[in-house]
């Protein structure tokens, strides 16, 4: 008897170490992978890296364009996914009353959210580059992104819509206000954080992104001009992330790609510093 | 406010769809040519600084196609023509003569090799370098991907057309470059405007690949860099501004800094 | 009174209207995108012979006189692919998801999940970066081979990549165990580790079984990542051999294709293909799902 339960008793303390070593070993895979990045780019990291444009004629390395063209992407793409998305899931957490509606939504937006990347370049390039004329620019990756980042928007504001407390609603509509007033004044403010964090998550995905933005917004290093309409609907380049690829492939320019990976990884360790922020403060009320 | 700024954006679509006349060039094609263009790019904006060029590179088969289909401005292609692009009313202006470099890692010993030896090696009747007077190494051919204007110029100068065995593709020339040069074992084929350092160019039938052996013909491998348009198709003003640029003498020092020799004028 | 009651009725009704559009476009986003790849997908099938494409042990599509369309090299690599990648990922997960929910101590388990949150950010360009410059050297020089690039390494670099989902699920999921069961098994006398094993585990079953379908579904829509790290020849594959995926197959060809070619049709294919593949999937997943909270 004895017997048996110091062996259980061994049994219980090699299952706990197995877990502690399996999960040791995720964090050491992790943590080696995110310090390999950082020492090899830490190199090539500097201030005019970030804010020069590149020159061929002097030999100089910079990825400002990169810079300002991720940013150009995520807004015009939040641009069309933030009402698409916000709107959607007020419908489905406000208004619709079949379930059949409601489920159909949900599992679009699931298949949505899994279908390879690649097949939103092969449709952007096709349908937005190509039947809509817009070449390959900014703009229509930026529309291929809002597509295919539009579930993380639903999905996450739909969360935020049903965690707003009931009360709030009857209390609204007990006073006489109708629905719409209700939904703007009292359901859209106190998911506001559920929103914002989808938006990260979006901005995150569209930072992430590199097979779409190859093939419906260029590769271009070169600085492009916001300043006119015209000059936003034509700006067309790489983004940080495809900015890497071409360093790391066409370039074959492993320490600059290296230092873009570098910063690539600091952006996405703010976006979760963000994300987890926003979620503390929505969890305080 | 996010409805204010989709109204923004919509707007912005309509207009694009109307047409209208852009200061930007759209130049797409042959990753072996991006040296080359860059350094063209660059220099023809210090002269018209209204005027953005911009250039993705993605293989000559898909800088032709763009042109054909509207996607580009300007295609970029470093090989001849097919008979159906030309068909469907590509031209092509030649903007330099290039040699194709076969490169190896700096620490393989084998310097030179013949035609032959190159086929052979590239069809796999040859897998170790011992047979070269290599080391004892097995040998990695690296090559571009299908419609790489560089893969289809090799292939049929060495007359090895669709028949290479290759370990490795790759989507575009420095890829090629780089991974020769982290690969001991490996071989393979880029534009010379592209080699650096870090590989080593074997001389070709005795003909070291260089900027003169190419423009005197002597090295056997070449192929011209052309500016691909589209016949019937009126170009922008900007982009006939860059040709034009592109095929005046003024480029010839820009060209040799990039590594290609620029055609008799 | 009147005019502004009805001046309200119709903004209510506009309101309405608008969400209901919103909504409905996810929907008809994704008839539009199923359409679009049906459509263009099925003529090169047809014309191509379903058996010559899907079983076809040859992809030469740019040859000029002899061009061949047969998919199964690729196929079959994005198969084992994802399947080598779960036999690496989804233990390890498994491992960290239960250490996360329930042996870590709380300080470790924030620590720990945010690193594997962190990783899930990494763009899978990062990932393939280090792929490519750190484990195919490495392949090459410890096993002698030509050139390291290979079904291997995708592998790799696919199981670091569906690590963070399958992390992340399996932890809801085994969150998720109603407290009572474990506390009838220690009651029972069982360790606190066999509860975890033997009870949690097998509760928490359907949630790690859409943790697994999810990270199936991530590994063969990856693109970019083994685009770098895997060759990109169609071969058939073999664990040592250079090898084309599904994904990397229409990424490489994509821009060479002439509008309306049979070489661009047949990208098309292989994108239903894909697209049919994720799909299930994603039934998978959400019956995996339903089943769970049910159970």
């Amino acid at each position: 008897m004895n017997h048996r339960q110091a062996r259980r008793r061994a049994g219980d303390l090699l299952a706990k170490a197995l877990l502690w070593c399996g999960a040791g070993a995720v964090a050491a895979l992790l943590l080696a992978v995110a310090g390999y990045v950082c020492v090899r780019g830490a190199a090539g990291i500097s201030w005019r890296l970030l804010t020069e444009e590149e020159s061929v004629l002097r030999g100089t390395v910079g990825i400002f364009p990169a810079v300002v063209n991720t940013l150009f992407v995520i807004a015009a793409s939040l641009a069309v996914v933030l009402p698409l998305g916000v709107g959607a899931a007020v419908y489905l957490t406000e208004y619709a009353r079949r379930r059949w509606l409601v489920g159909l939504v949900e599992f679009a937006a699931e298949v949505l959210s899994g279908i390879p990347s690649i097949l939103y370049a092969m449709i952007g390039a096709l349908v937005f580059c190509g039947r809509l004329g817009l070449q390959k620019t900014l703009l229509a990756g930026a529309l291929t992104l809002a597509v295919m980042t539009l579930p993380t928007v639903l999905r996450t504001t739909q969360e935020s819509l049903k965690a707003a407390p009931d009360a709030y609603r009857e209390g609204a509509l007990g006073l006489g206000v109708g629905k719409w007033p209700m939904i703007r004044t009292v359901v859209l403010p106190a998911s506001r954080d559920g929103i914002v964090t989808g938006c990260i998550l979006a901005a995150g995905r569209v930072v992430g992104e590199t097979a779409v933005l190859m093939y419906t917004a260029g590769l271009s290093t070169v600085m492009q001009d916001f300043s006119s309409p015209q000059g936003l609907l034509h700006a067309s380049g790489a983004t940080l992330s495809t900015v890497l690829y071409v360093y790391a492939k066409e370039r074959a320019d492993i320490g600059t790609a290296f230092a873009v990976a570098t910063v690539l990884l600091a952006v996405t360790a703010v976006i979760n510093l963000a994300v987890s922020a926003v979620g503390r403060r929505a969890r305080r009320g | 406010m996010g409805k204010r700024a989709a109204a923004f954006l919509l707007a912005l679509l309509l207009a694009g769809c109307g047409g209208g006349t852009a200061r930007t060039v759209e130049l797409d094609g042959s990753t072996a040519m991006s040296g080359v263009v860059a350094a063209l790019q660059e220099a023809f904006r210090q002269r018209e600084p209204g005027i953005r060029i911009n250039c993705s590179g993605s293989g000559s088969g898909a800088g032709i196609e763009g042109v054909l289909e509207g996607r580009c401005d300007i295609g970029l292609s470093s090989r001849e023509l097919t008979e159906e692009e030309a068909a469907r009313g590509a031209v092509g202006r030649m903007l330099a003569l290039d040699g194709i470099a076969v490169i190896v890692h700096p620490d393989n010993p084998v310097s030179a090799l013949t035609r032959e030896q190159l086929a052979a090696v590239f069809t796999g009747k040859i897998d170790r370098w011992t047979e070269q007077g290599g080391e004892d190494r097995p040998v990695a051919v690296y090559g571009r991907e299908a419609g790489s204007g560089t893969r289809t110029a090799f292939e049929a100068a060495l007359g090895v057309t669709d028949r290479c065995a290759y370990r490795n593709e790759y989507c575009s020339t420095g890829d090629v470059v780089g991974n020769v040069a982290a690969n001991p074992n490996a071989i393979g084929y880029v534009s010379l405007s592209s080699v650096n350092g870090t590989v080593k160019a074997l001389s070709v039938d005795g003909v070291r690949c260089r900027l003169d052996t190419v423009r005197d013909g002597t090295y056997p491998i070449c192929r011209p860099f052309l500016l691909v348009t589209r016949e019937g198709t009126a170009l922008s003003e900007e982009a006939g501004a860059f040709l034009d640029f592109a095929e005046s003498e003024e480029v010839e020092p820009y060209l040799a800094m990039a590594g290609a020799a620029a055609q008799a004028w | 009174m009147q005019w502004l009651e009805r001046r309200r009725r119709r903004g209510e009704w506009a309101a309405r209207t608008l969400f209901f559009l919103c909504a409905l476009a996810a929907v008809a986003l994704l008839l539009l995108i199923a359409a679009y790849v049906i459509f263009s997908g099925l003529p090169a099938i047809r014309e191509i012979g379903p058996g010559n494409f899907l079983l076809g042990k040859t992809w030469d599509s740019a040859n000029g006189e002899n061009p061949q369309f047969g998919i199964l090299p690729l196929l079959l690599t994005s198969v084992y692919g994802a399947a080598g990648a779960m036999a690496l990922g989804v233990p390890l997960g498994l491992l960290t998801a239960l250490f996360l929910a329930k042996a870590a101590p709380k300080g470790v388990a924030a620590a720990v999940r945010y690193l594997v949150r962190l990783l899930a950010g990494i763009p899978s360009v990062v990932c393939g970066l280090v792929g490519m410059t750190v484990f195919v050297p490495f392949l090459r020089e410890k096993l002698d081979l030509p050139a390291g690039d290979s079904l291997l390494a995708a592998v790799a670099v696919l199981a670091v990549m569906i690590l963070p989902s399958v992390v992340e699920l399996a932890e809801d999921a085994l969150a998720a165990v109603p407290r009572s069961y474990e506390e009838a098994s220690l009651a029972l006398g069982a360790t606190e580790a066999e509860t975890w094993f033997r009870v949690d585990l097998p509760a928490a079953g359907s949630g790690i079984a859409a943790a697994a379908a999810l990270g199936v579904g991530r590994a063969m829509g990856e693109t970019m990542a083994i685009l770098m790290v895997a060759g990109n020849v169609a071969n058939m594959p073999g664990p040592l051999r250079s090898v084309r995926f599904l994904t990397t197959g229409i990424a490489m060809e994509m821009g060479y294709a002439a509008a309306g070619s049979l070489r661009q049709r047949a990208l098309f294919s292989i994108a239903l293909v894909l697209f049919i593949l994720i799909l299930l999937m994603n039934i998978l997943l959400h019956l995996a799902r339903g089943r769970g909270k049910e159970g």
